[in-house]
């Protein structure tokens, strides 16, 4: 073994230039106390999205058994429209729909916080091992205790944080490096599949396949109980997230570069890290892990604004996009069967990281 | 390690695997004294302690001797070629590959038993393995460990999640898959075996067969040109006996991961870099591990059984975290 280890180790992934470009322009407030740095591309970008997340919201509204015009959606949503459509509206397909929206924005923001303190295009809860943690965690309270609803969320988000702190202390070397946790997530991960796998064996089949829906990640029948909860965690995290966004572009510069223009680089990343993770946490509790919506809404992002640093706004809006987009292609695909939407962001998400990961190992592009 | 004392160690480990044969032939749900075993072994006398012996037992102490060899060689033949420590088939992606093949066979073509889905299951390994290796392998640097256990997630994921599609439209697919993914021995008859053994040694011939081409890989690709190895033939019946092996052993067991990983791991560790040797104690000492961890599974939770494959995941998975943290794959 010393012999193979011995061997020459393959290059170092070189360091990547962070290119910090200076691009669009000051808003201050009178006095200067308050200034806010702004990209057009990027405006433009997150104004794109929020119009497409609303047209996403309104067919998503108007699809499922009783299909409803956009016309008929949107002047209920006005307040008009008749009685039936009024309930299939309000109580069956908004609190799905606003699920999907807010979950997806959570997530896309999660992965976008998660990646820039790594420095790792990979960072992000599915690969650190949350996803496979709350899964574990959920599989654990359905089959072993025998739970459901609330019970089941508690049980994921449990197993998704204690995972996220086993990972990042057994990684933990001289501080987070990128690589070594993305590796130590993936074996912690394969452990806690096989011991997910082996509950389900366990379980009756009614059991074993809500365990298995939960933990693939779905938005079927949730209601206003699992919007609400999650609207007052996420109006207090996404200002966090933000406020704590200047951190992160000078975290984005490197430690030493970071803690030479005076960002307190320790305390900062633990902060961020508690954000994203809570994040996470309480999107899994709404809708289980889904998978991948976390890692590629802000690639895709970046993508789309061409703007250096995390991209916090566009990220979560594009997270938001995707999940809504998904959920509806699980529904449109497969109507009547429920199928859940992780299924869509796995299959999807799954080659959508193949190609990236080709497309960076081919050295096209800077990351 | 001098070459008597390798040999010397082989036979050892020989030893230990046929007890562990016997034991496995001995313990389980209802554990038959060993001596009662021996004279089952040679004479049929149709008691029932006789009838699990031949019926139950034998089989499955067969089949976890098969896939055992087959998953620890064709972990030595991946580490090998792709000279990477973390390589292992449930790592990479192909035992997910051929697992997904064959839901898919399940599920969507309506294929029931081994004889029609182990050929799916080949086309998913084999599939998952080029897929996986082309992916890390492009572009510059080549295709190093992370890059190469990165891509085996990936692809990992994508199966997964298609997996889950298929099995969730499907109830029958539904319920073949719970039991078959975490990997077990029990309920497998003579026939699974009999399926797959011809797959299983012809694999096992062929990567035998490549250890000495190996050993002139291992001083990398331009050298061991010079010293008379085909280097893209080599590649590719490597490539070949790896599917071979761990689309049968998967076939016949369900996905295992962790046993690929380490037995090379452990060989190494005792022999040195020669691969004739480590392949040869691979053969050895997979099956005795993964015999010892069927027993165990037996007996933690009797009457009940821990699959083979979740105990082999909390042997290999504490190996695997602690090769991670050795400075030299964390530096990557």
């Amino acid at each position: 073994m010393a012999q193979l280890l011995a061997e020459p180790p393959s290059p170092p992934e070189p360091p990547r230039a962070v290119r910090v470009e200076v691009r669009g322009r000051v808003l201050r407030t009178p006095g200067g106390a308050v200034a806010v740095r702004v990209d057009p591309r990027t405006v433009a970008v997150c104004l794109v999205l929020v119009a497409l997340l609303l047209a996403l919201a309104v067919v998503g509204v108007g699809t499922g058994d009783y299909p409803l015009s956009a016309g008929e959606v949107i002047s209920t949503l006005l307040g008009g429209g008749d009685q039936s459509s009024a309930f299939i509206v309000e109580t069956l397909r908004l609190p799905r729909v606003l699920c999907a929206l807010l979950v997806g924005g959570a997530l896309g923001l999660a992965g976008a916080i998660f990646q820039t303190i790594t420095r790792n295009p990979l960072g992000s809860p599915d690969v650190v091992g949350f996803t496979y943690g709350s899964a574990a965690g959920a599989v654990a309270a359905i089959t072993l205790l025998g739970v459901d609803g609330p019970g089941v969320s508690a049980g994921a988000v449990a197993g998704g944080l204690a995972t996220a702190a086993l990972v990042l202390a057994l990684a933990w070397r001289h501080g987070i490096q990128g690589y070594r946790l993305v590796l130590v997530g993936i074996g912690l991960g394969l452990l806690l599949r096989s011991l997910t796998d082996y509950l389900l064996t366990r379980a009756r089949y009614e059991d074993a396949v809500s365990a298995v829906i939960w933990i693939t990640g779905s938005l079927n029948g949730r209601g206003w109980e699992q919007v609400r909860p999650l609207a007052l965690a996420l109006a207090l995290l996404i200002p966090a997230a933000l406020l704590l966004g200047r951190t992160l572009r000078t975290l984005e510069l490197g430690d030493e570069l970071a803690r030479a223009l005076g960002a307190p680089v320790e305390r900062g990343r633990v902060a961020l890290v508690v954000v994203a993770v809570a994040l996470t946490a309480v999107a899994t509790a709404a809708a289980g892990p889904i998978a991948f919506v976390a890692l590629s809404a802000p690639q895709i992002a970046r993508r789309l604004t061409r703007a250096p640093g995390p991209n916090l706004v566009a990220s979560m809006l594009l997270g938001a996009v995707l999940l809504q987009g998904s959920d509806l292609a699980a529904q449109r695909l497969w109507p009547g069967r429920d199928l859940p939407v992780g299924v869509v962001t796995g299959v999807v998400g799954g080659l959508f990281l193949c190609w990236l990961l080709a497309r960076e190992w081919r050295g096209r592009r800077r990351t | 390690m001098s070459p008597p004392s390798r040999s010397a160690g082989l036979i050892a480990a020989s030893l230990a695997l046929a007890v562990a044969v016997m034991l496995s032939l001995a313990l389980g749900a209802k554990s038959i004294p060993l001596a009662d075993v021996v004279h089952d072994l040679f004479q049929n006398d149709g008691s029932q302690n006789a009838t699990i012996v031949h019926e139950l037992r034998i089989p499955r102490t067969l089949l976890g001797l098969a896939v055992g060899i087959a998953l620890g060689l064709a972990g030595a033949l991946m580490q090998a070629l792709t000279r990477n420590p973390l390589a292992d088939p449930g790592l990479l992606g192909v035992n997910a590959g051929a697992a997904a093949a064959v839901v898919a066979a399940v599920g969507i073509f309506g294929i029931s038993g081994l004889a029609g889905y182990v050929w799916f299951a080949f086309l998913g390994a084999g599939l998952a393995a080029v897929v996986v290796y082309l992916l890390a392998a492009g572009g510059s640097g080549g295709a190093t460990p992370v890059r190469l256990a990165l891509a085996g997630t990936a692809v990992t994921a994508a199966l997964l999640a298609l997996t889950q599609a298929i099995t969730l439209l499907d109830r029958e697919a539904f319920e073949t898959w719970r039991f078959w993914w975490v990997g077990s021995l029990a309920g497998r008859d003579s026939e699974t075996l009999a399926g797959v053994a011809p797959f299983l040694i012809a694999g096992t011939v062929l990567a035998l067969l490549l250890a000495r081409p190996l050993n002139a890989l291992a001083l990398g690709d331009d050298a061991g040109r010079a010293l008379g190895a085909h280097v893209h033939r080599t590649r590719l019946l490597g490539g070949v006996a790896i599917t071979l092996l761990c689309g049968a052993a998967t076939a016949a067991a369900g996905p295992i991961a962790f046993i690929g990983l380490t037995i090379p791991h452990i060989a190494r560790a005792i022999v040195g870099p020669d691969q004739r040797w480590v392949l040869a104690y691979s053969v050895v000492l997979a099956p005795l591990l993964l015999l010892v961890a069927d027993v165990v599974g037996r007996l933690l939770v009797r009457p009940g059984e821990l699959q083979v494959g979740i105990v082999c995941a909390f042997v290999g998975a504490p190996v695997f975290l602690m090769l991670v943290r050795r400075r030299r794959i964390a530096q990557l």
